[in-house]
């Protein structure tokens, strides 16, 4: 056993801290490669800058289909750029020499699978991911990847919907890291309001769990986090932010929108 | 945990946002209670026969089989369904499944547009809201198809994303049904999709096979030595040769798009160039890169073109059940030119990939053998694409 799996997740470790001081954790997802790795490995220390606590890197897939418009567009571009898992990996272990932050991959199952689940999960800890989401794996069909990420010490991050119901315990026993709770039927995406009955669904959640909870899908600005964390113990941004990159005419307009826009809302948790 | 739901082999399975597990497992207890229900089987097979006009008529091809001088061929006319093609049968069954749950919305992907056309009809029929998704490339080749649609009250979504052909249409389908998870309906139209579709789609159209199978054996008191079908996702296929899978004496044919060529890369011979991979929820054979991303397709057919396959076809393939073979672009508008011209009927151009592989191997047969061609559908929305191409005058 090597000295990573001794040491605590740093996941973990981020929502201990938080909430020892009583606030929220602010999860932003960028895609990776989007619109270059340059950019999105200064994306990372400029997000961390602005207050973000945990990140998302989605690896761009040709087929997302948890994922609406912005986020598709994200990953067309990723994908013609040329970017491999190969290029995003060593990015993140250049990255990783600069930050602490916790670092989650946010993969579709056929990316790992034809990758090799194992030599998938190994290279991400290697090169210091944190945590694993994989928005098409489901309960019935995650067995597997989840043997494996618990060997490496990473996270498979349980993700819930408001139409779990009975299957939440389930989906949240011997899962770590938080629980990623989809707030709304449907693809990822700006909205302007989230329909879910989102105090209901989160003590239905709570019930099963002592697991930090956060809140995904939709959110799109600090008026909508301030209103949703009460319920959580974190907020997850990605839309709004892969839009303004998308945006952005420059690499210095890019950083500097996003800074802006993290700062707004991380004042509001 | 280790699931074995709803597997072919290592193939199948359920690939799928949570938000829409809760949905396929109430789907799949309706449907085991419905295929059990004598009352929804008698209600399915009365729409079969007084609506879609079944059974549908197996023919003896007696010029085609004469100018092959081989083995016998006769032809499953199921481009005699009312709509023009098998798909009716598959969605007239998920339409009163539909309308069992409950539900007052249903959407479907479609490639030709059959299925859409299909599902567009029985909504109409049933006074359900129809919404199909279709890639954008296909909305233009099978224009036809789109004013069907609209016709019969469906609106159609024109999908730009990816290459706009029916795998983004598969995408934007399920991202709607994700969407509107709790009226929705989505109604599959192929053998593809995760558990407990492909078994769903399957049991609706092996009525495909079992009339075939009755038929073949009143006329000449025997099974065929070959039954013949094209490969998309597989639903006409797998509907006929489902009820053959015990008959090991009973060859399974199944024909996918070579396109312009297996060698020029550009064509949707999953069977043939394919590896094992997850797409549409399901763990499947798949035409993908090193890294699993999904590679673009060709065939001239849109209903074939489609980098993906029904798993119960990749496991047929794995355990040697069936065979694939793959025929081209310009061996497929031979066929639909020599049916027509021999035999007055004029196939789809998706059913003239089966009847092109059918050219090849029937004339290397003795004459006392018989061969079963699945005519999945008929060629009237392809009269444009074959009409432009340099090579066909008309």
């Amino acid at each position: 056993m090597n000295m990573m799996d001794l040491t605590m997740n740093r996941i973990d470790m981020v929502f201990n801290d938080l909430r020892e001081k009583g606030s929220k954790a602010l999860i932003t997802y960028i895609t990776a490669g989007d619109p270059n790795l340059g950019a999105t490995a200064d994306l990372i220390i400029e997000m961390e800058k602005a207050g973000a606590d945990i990140i998302e890197l989605g690896i761009p897939y040709s087929d997302p289909l948890a994922d609406g418009p912005v986020i598709q567009r994200a990953s067309a571009r990723a994908l013609n750029n040329g970017i491999k898992i190969a290029d995003i990996m060593n990015m993140v272990r250049s990255v990783r020499q600069a930050t602490q932050i916790p670092l989650i991959y946010l993969v579709y199952y056929n990316s790992v699978f034809k990758y090799g689940i194992d030599r998938f999960v190994k290279e991400a800890h290697d090169v210091g991911i944190d945590g694993i989401i994989i928005p098409d794996l489901p309960l019935e069909e995650r067995g597997e990847v989840f043997d494996i990420t618990k060997q490496y010490g990473i996270h498979l991050i349980p993700l819930v919907a408001p139409t779990s119901h009975q299957r939440i315990p389930k989906i949240v026993e011997n899962a770590g890291g938080f629980v990623y709770c989809v707030s709304t039927t449907g693809v990822t995406g700006e909205r302007d309001e989230i329909q879910t009955n989102i105090k209901d669904y989160m003590e239905e959640v709570s019930r099963y769990t002592d697991m930090p909870k956060a809140i995904g899908f939709g959110i799109s600005n600090p008026d909508m986090a301030s209103q949703l964390k009460d319920y959580c113990d974190g907020i997850i941004i990605g839309s709004a932010i892969v839009s303004l990159i998308e945006k952005a005419a420059s690499r210095d307009e890019m950083l500097d929108s996003v800074y802006r826009f993290i700062r707004g809302v991380k004042r509001v948790l | 945990m280790k699931s074995i739901t709803g597997r072919f082999g290592i193939f199948g399975g359920q690939y799928v946002p949570e938000t829409v597990m809760n949905a396929l497992i109430e789907l799949e207890k309706e449907f085991n209670a419905a295929i059990q229900d004598e009352d929804f089987m008698q209600e399915y097979r009365y729409y079969l026969r007084e609506y879609a006009g079944r059974p549908t008529p197996l023919y003896f091809a007696q010029n085609l089989t004469e100018k092959l001088s081989g083995a016998k061929v006769y032809l499953k006319r199921e481009d005699l369904n009312h709509t023009g093609a098998h798909k009716i049968n598959n969605v007239l069954g998920q339409i009163l499944l539909a309308k069992r749950m409950g539900k007052k919305r249903v959407i479907a992907e479609t490639g030709a547009g059959q299925h859409g056309v299909a599902t567009a009809t029985g909504a109409a029929m049933f006074g359900m809201q129809c919404e199909i998704f279709m890639g954008k490339e296909d909305v233009r080749r099978q224009a036809l198809n789109v004013f069907r649609m609209r016709l019969l009250g469906a609106k159609v979504h024109s999908v730009e994303s990816g290459t706009g052909t029916l795998k983004d249409a598969v995408n934007e389908a399920i991202r709607d049904w994700v969407t509107r998870i709790e009226d929705t309906f989505y109604v599959m139209g192929s053998v593809v999709g995760p558990h407990p579709y492909p078994t769903i789609v399957r049991e609706f159209q092996k009525v495909i096979g079992e009339e075939a199978r009755a038929q073949i054996l009143e006329k000449e008191g025997r099974l065929p030595d070959y039954v013949i079908a094209c490969v998309g996702g597989g639903s006409n296929a797998m509907g006929i040769f489902h009820p053959f899978y015990h008959d090991k004496q009973v060859k399974l044919i199944g024909v996918e798009a070579a396109g312009l060529g297996l060698e020029t890369g550009k064509h949707a011979a999953t069977m043939a160039k394919g590896s094992v991979g997850v797409l549409h929820g399901m763990k499947t054979l798949l035409l993908q890169d090193s890294e699993g991303q999904v590679m673009p397709v060709h065939s001239i057919s849109a209903g074939l073109d489609y980098p993906g396959v029904g798993p119960e076809h990749a496991y047929y393939k794995e355990i040697g059940r069936a065979e694939y073979v793959a025929v081209t672009d310009r061996e497929a508008v031979e066929a639909f030119v020599e049916l027509s011209r021999t035999e007055g009927i004029i196939p789809a151009l998706e059913s003239a990939h089966a009847v092109a592989y059918a050219l090849k191997l029937v004339p290397q047969l003795p004459k006392d053998k018989i061969v079963i061609v699945n005519l999945s559908g008929r060629g009237d929305k392809d009269v444009e694409t074959v009409a432009s191409l340099p090579e066909v005058e008309l």
